[in-house]
């Protein structure tokens, strides 16, 4: 039985007035992947933002490894292992593919490590993304959206977190770019062991490739259980995740 | 041919200052987006501070050493106790406060230096070199100037380019937030740049003070300038700004030289002129690029 990497405890966080966590508790066991589903509204995207830090929560706690990490600021969170790519927001457009992967490593201890370790870093990378090889002095601005997706698998890899909260990661792909970025992501938590969280209005792409799935709904969790048990649950999926 | 001569290279020197102040103002807009207008006040304030170091040691190497340590000593004070705490509030906030933050150092010149016009020293001979019996309009001390500020320039360029440290910067400036979500301590970044943009205004300062003497307003149309030259070159861009402050300065050298004995007087009007042509056809500046909007 896989221990639990990241634990959130009734969680409550908002803007304002609004309140759109209401006590959310989700758990990602180690080298896993939670799927987190619902619709527009539901919380999904503010649930990322308050673990990694960049909203401050009211309430709950964010256990990392069994350490209390809640109200951390991003950076803290960052250097202590929870990697955050935003909904369109995974890459510096201004800066090369290189520097791209270079920021990667700036949540290391030791600012960044020593250089074999950032070139080592780097070439697994590249071996990885031959297509990122290729373009590595380019600037990321002239990628196509898959490549810029994978860029950002491609940091984080190289930034080596404990967990990685991506936020929809296929948003505006082409299927056939879907396919491989949910094979990208897979491949990271099967091969280099993070803890995946996963938030995608794809439901029933994100529920192929997740062990465990749960579903938001105004800020509450309304269903939180293995996958293949949420995408055989019909009413559920009609209900909930437009499927 | 000559008049051009010497009015093309005293509008370089010119134009070097301009572009270490549109530096420094880029620099503080690229790290907070917002416009420093104490940068000015800064750069008198380090002056007088090397004037006293100076005289103090007979050495003027001291004094302007002590300058740029004192700009960026003073960069990261005024960021620290008084820039931080209104970041995340109105923007106009921040704009008030870099005024009042020019008015109290002006101020706070006047009680402690007076208000009288102090000469200040200049590192080489001000007298201007011939070819010949040419007379080039530029002397060793306005090869200093050039010398000094491409030097700066070139390093800064060059640490943003190929350190970690510069890397962080331009990652913290281009997208504050993946930044912070890779463990960029984005505002000790911030307050970086910062002391860096202090260091160029000093830098300013002792460059510029030998030409217009130092008071406590004495680096306001300079600013102003400075200021153009960021806007010609385009508020994001550390180049827009070094060759915006060296077109604005050919521009004004010229304008002083070639209209007589109004030129001098209307040097603050041709500033304005370029400033409007620049805003309404290329709004971002010479050296923008197109921007993506969200929406």
């Amino acid at each position: 039985m896989s221990s639990d990497t990241l634990v959130v405890e009734d969680l409550v966080a908002g803007y304002g007035e609004v309140v759109a966590l209401d006590k959310v508790t989700i758990t990602a066991g180690t080298a896993t992947i939670t799927a987190v589903l619902g619709a527009n509204g539901a919380g999904k995207t503010t649930l990322l933002r308050a673990i990694s830090g960049m909203v401050r929560p009211r309430g709950g706690r964010i256990l990392l490894d069994g350490a209390d990490r809640t109200g951390r600021s991003p950076e803290n969170m960052a250097r202590a292992g929870i990697a955050h790519v935003p909904e369109g927001q995974g890459v510096i457009a201004e800066l090369t593919v290189e520097e791209n992967l270079r920021i990667g490593m700036m949540s290391w201890p030791g600012i960044g490590g020593r250089r074999a370790d950032r070139a080592a870093a780097l070439a697994e990378a590249y071996e990885r993304f031959g297509s990122l090889a290729d373009r590595r002095r380019k600037l990321a601005a002239t990628l196509s959206g898959g490549e810029r997706q994978m860029l950002v698998i491609a940091r984080a890899l190289v930034a080596r977190p404990r967990v990685l909260l991506l936020d929809e990661p296929s948003l505006g792909l082409a299927p056939r770019i879907m396919t491989q970025v949910m094979d990208m992501v897979v491949r990271l938590s099967r091969e280099n062991g993070i803890t995946i969280v996963l938030v995608e209005q794809n439901a029933r792409g994100a529920l192929a490739i997740a062990d465990r799935g749960v579903v938001l709904n105004l800020g509450r969790v309304v269903a939180s259980a293995d996958a293949a048990t949420l995408a055989a649950d019909v009413a559920l999926r009609h209900h909930y995740l437009g499927f | 041919m000559v008049e051009f001569l010497q009015f093309t290279l005293s509008g370089l020197s010119f134009g070097m200052i301009y572009a270490a102040i549109a530096l420094s103002l880029v620099l503080i807009w690229r790290g907070t987006r917002l416009l420093n207008f104490a940068q000015g006040g800064m750069a008198m304030f380090t002056t007088y501070i090397a004037i006293e170091v100076i005289h103090g040691t007979g050495s003027y190497w001291a004094g302007f050493a002590v300058a740029l340590a004192a700009g960026a000593v003073l960069g990261t004070v005024a960021e620290l106790a008084v820039i931080r705490p209104a970041l995340g509030k109105p923007e106009l906030n921040a704009v008030i406060i870099t005024i009042g933050l020019l008015i109290l150092i002006e101020g706070l010149a006047g009680i402690f230096y007076g208000g009288q016009y102090r000469s200040f020293p200049a590192a080489f001979s001000v007298i201007g070199l011939r070819a010949g019996s040419t007379p080039l309009g530029v002397s060793r001390f306005d090869l200093f100037v050039a010398a000094a500020v491409l030097a700066t320039t070139l390093l800064l360029a060059l640490g943003f380019r190929y350190t970690s440290a510069g890397l962080r910067m331009r990652a913290a400036a281009f997208n504050a937030t993946v930044a912070r979500l890779s463990g960029i301590r984005v505002a000790r970044v911030v307050t970086v740049g910062w002391a860096l943009a202090g260091l160029l205004g000093a830098l300013a300062g002792v460059l510029v003070s030998p030409s217009t003497f130092l008071y406590p307003n004495s680096m306001d149309s300079i600013f102003v300038f400075g200021f153009t030259a960021a806007v010609i070159g385009g508020l994001d861009s550390p180049a827009g700004g070094v060759v915006g402050g060296l077109l604005l300065g050919l521009a004004l050298s010229y304008a002083g030289g070639y209209l007589g004995s109004q030129g001098s007087d209307l040097t603050p009007l041709v500033a304005l002129g370029i400033l409007v042509v620049v805003l309404m056809l290329r709004p971002d500046g010479i050296f923008s690029g197109t921007r993506v909007r969200r929406v």
